[in-house]
């Protein structure tokens, strides 16, 4: 196409031959994403395959990482609680973020510091944040102190120590930084609904809650699948701030599956093991990166 | 704090208006209910870091003495102090500054190149090449882990701020060149074109004309890796082992293993390590959230 003699004299720009410092442009980028990202990722699915240390040989075990996997209880409990994870971090603060965007979805110079307030917490990062929260969990810090104060002194308990509530004490503070985000993205999609058919809705009698779940809410669902695969793909690449407040303890009890991961390749050594572990998290998020994928694909059209 | 005080003396009327729903929709906005609902969510919201800058700013003895719930008793800045000098928190702060400001300035560089080449060029599988960028920062990063510690170490650079900084370049260009392509692609053909007629090269309409006009989107890409690069945890500790190249997230979680009992060491360090970020914040807060919308428009 490029090649037609009768373009030689107009040269028309889109089908113009694309020069050569053109293509050195694209692909020195592309190699580089090639070599550090494509390349490991294929690796870790050969290594997988493998027992490996790091220092020797890897010997290959076919699928053996995957059935010693199977019935390993430490990596069923991160399995178990990156299902937890995924439902209650993703639910509290999709449901946190819409309930706070909607609420604040006007102007108003108290609303914008509302709005700063939610969001403040996403500069912080995630290790950090897991700092913050050990302070407040601490055995006599303030969220103790205050249940004392308020008369709930049974209900005072080591947080991040006690089995039976850490994961959602470190959940608490994840949904705690995530929230703001959720919120941003979307107080964007209101901003994009019609407000002339919610209008419309009330004068037709429809109340708020309905006028919410019929009008705007099918208007957002764009966002809303925006959202969804965000939020899986987050949950399950989830680790620092696991790692900063309890590195999956007590007794695995926080364990995820990056965490166990980690740990596996980088405290244990068995970095066969540990591949296996990530080509396990891939497959869980493959799904939602192609939804994520399709959408970008569809409003590149 | 001075928030506290208009809703409250809002509350009464706001009790009157209730019976009355419909006559309130002409004047949005204005019903108190909001700031009694949200003023105690906000205070709740700030508390952690509340809390933490009070444990920050109280001497060891007060901690130990009244515990790390207690409001302040003392002012004393010996956890800043402590945490710069002997925590190593000066010397990681700089590591991290440095590893951000170069991965930031070279992920841009590069994923600005792809971007023009693949939004102003007739590429075959154009569309193929973006999106396959793209999946490669969706990823989950356990998948790149192993393999990268080991390439790292192949080439000689493991345990280097070098190799951290290669390796965020190369896990974030896919998603920059995706929202620098959905920019550059947008802009007007006539200046191209009138560009291309005054003589000026694929190389020179880059520079003297994609780069200026995408200035608004460099400002968000660059707000937005910049928090992400210098927050990051799980990159550093893949590729780093001597404690005095940790970047500051890395340093902080060592700090609280080295100052277990210290609280305000530990806290003064995590308020420093936010510190960076929370600038960047409140300087290009526009930009911010505009940066954190890319990708979820429409």
């Amino acid at each position: 196409m490029s090649a037609q003699p009768s373009t030689a004299t107009r040269r028309p720009s889109r089908f113009a031959r694309v020069p050569l410092l053109v293509w050195v442009f694209l692909l020195v980028p592309l190699v580089v994403e090639l070599f550090w990202v494509f390349w490991p990722a294929a690796n870790s699915f050969s290594l997988a395959l493998t027992r490996w240390d790091g220092i020797g040989l890897a010997e290959p075990v076919g699928l053996q990482n995957f059935r010693d996997l199977a019935a390993d209880p430490i990596f069923l409990t991160a399995l178990q609680n990156n299902v937890i994870w995924v439902l209650g971090f993703g639910g509290l603060s999709v449901v946190g973020g819409l309930a706070l965007a909607v609420t604040l979805n006007k102007p108003g110079p108290m609303v914008s510091l509302y709005r700063s307030a939610i969001y403040l917490p996403m500069v912080v990062s995630l290790a950090v944040s897991g700092l913050f929260w050990r302070v407040m969990y601490a055995p006599d810090g303030p969220i103790n102190g205050t249940l004392g104060l308020l008369g709930l002194g049974q209900l005072e308990r080591q947080w991040l120590a006690d089995p039976a509530v850490a994961l959602w004490a470190v959940l608490i503070a994840a949904v705690w930084r995530q929230v703001g985000y959720i919120m941003v993205l979307y107080l964007a999609g209101l901003k994009g609904t019609d407000g002339s058919l919610e209008e419309a809705a009330a004068v037709d009698g429809a109340n708020a809650w309905q006028r919410f779940w019929r009008i705007v809410m099918p208007q957002l669902r764009g966002v809303n699948m925006v959202v969804f695969a965000v939020t899986v793909i987050d949950s399950l690449r989830t680790f620092d701030i696991v790692w900063a407040m309890t590195r999956g303890g007590p007794y695995n009890e926080t364990q995820l599956l990056s965490t166990y991961m980690f740990q596996q390749a980088f405290t244990t050594g068995n970095l066969g093991y540990a591949s296996a572990i990530a080509v396990v998290i891939f497959a869980l998020a493959i799904g939602f990166i192609i939804t994520y994928l399709a959408r970008q694909a569809r409003t590149e059209d | 704090m001075s928030a506290l005080a208009p809703p409250a003396a809002d509350a009464p009327a706001a009790v009157r208006d209730r019976p009355a729903p419909r006559l309130r929709r002409p004047r949005p906005a204005r019903s108190p209910w909001l700031h009694v609902a949200m003023v105690p969510v906000t205070l709740l919201w700030l508390s952690p870091i509340v809390f933490v800058l009070f444990v920050a700013v109280r001497s060891y003895d007060d901690i130990a003495g009244r515990g790390l719930g207690a409001l302040p008793a003392s002012f004393s800045l010996d956890g800043f102090a402590t945490a710069l000098t002997q925590g190593g928190v000066l010397r990681s702060l700089g590591n991290s500054v440095l590893v951000t400001v170069c991965a930031v300035v070279a992920s841009l560089a590069l994923s600005s190149f792809a971007a023009y080449a693949l939004s102003r060029f007739d590429i075959p599988f154009r569309r193929t090449i973006l999106l396959t960028m793209l999946a490669g920062n969706l990823l989950p990063p356990q998948i790149l882990l192993v393999p990268v510690s080991s390439i790292t170490e192949a080439i000689g650079i493991g345990d280097t701020l070098t190799a951290l900084v290669v390796v965020q370049v190369g896990f974030g260009i896919g998603f920059y060149t995706f929202v620098l392509h959905g920019f550059m692609r947008s802009l007007p053909d006539e200046v191209f074109e009138a560009a291309r007629l005054d003589g000026a090269g694929p190389g020179g309409i880059f520079w003297r004309i994609v780069l200026p006009l995408s200035r608004p989107s460099l400002a968000a890409l660059a707000a937005l890796a910049t928090t992400w690069i210098f927050n990051d945890l799980i990159w550093a500790m893949t590729v780093l082992r001597t404690e005095a190249k940790f970047p500051i997230t890395a340093a902080l979680l060592n700090l609280q293993g080295g100052f277990a009992s210290a609280w305000n060491v530990v806290a003064a360090g995590a308020l420093i390590a936010a510190v960076p970020t929370a600038i960047v914040f409140f300087l290009f807060q526009k930009q911010f959230v505009s940066g954190l919308l890319v990708g979820a428009n429409k």
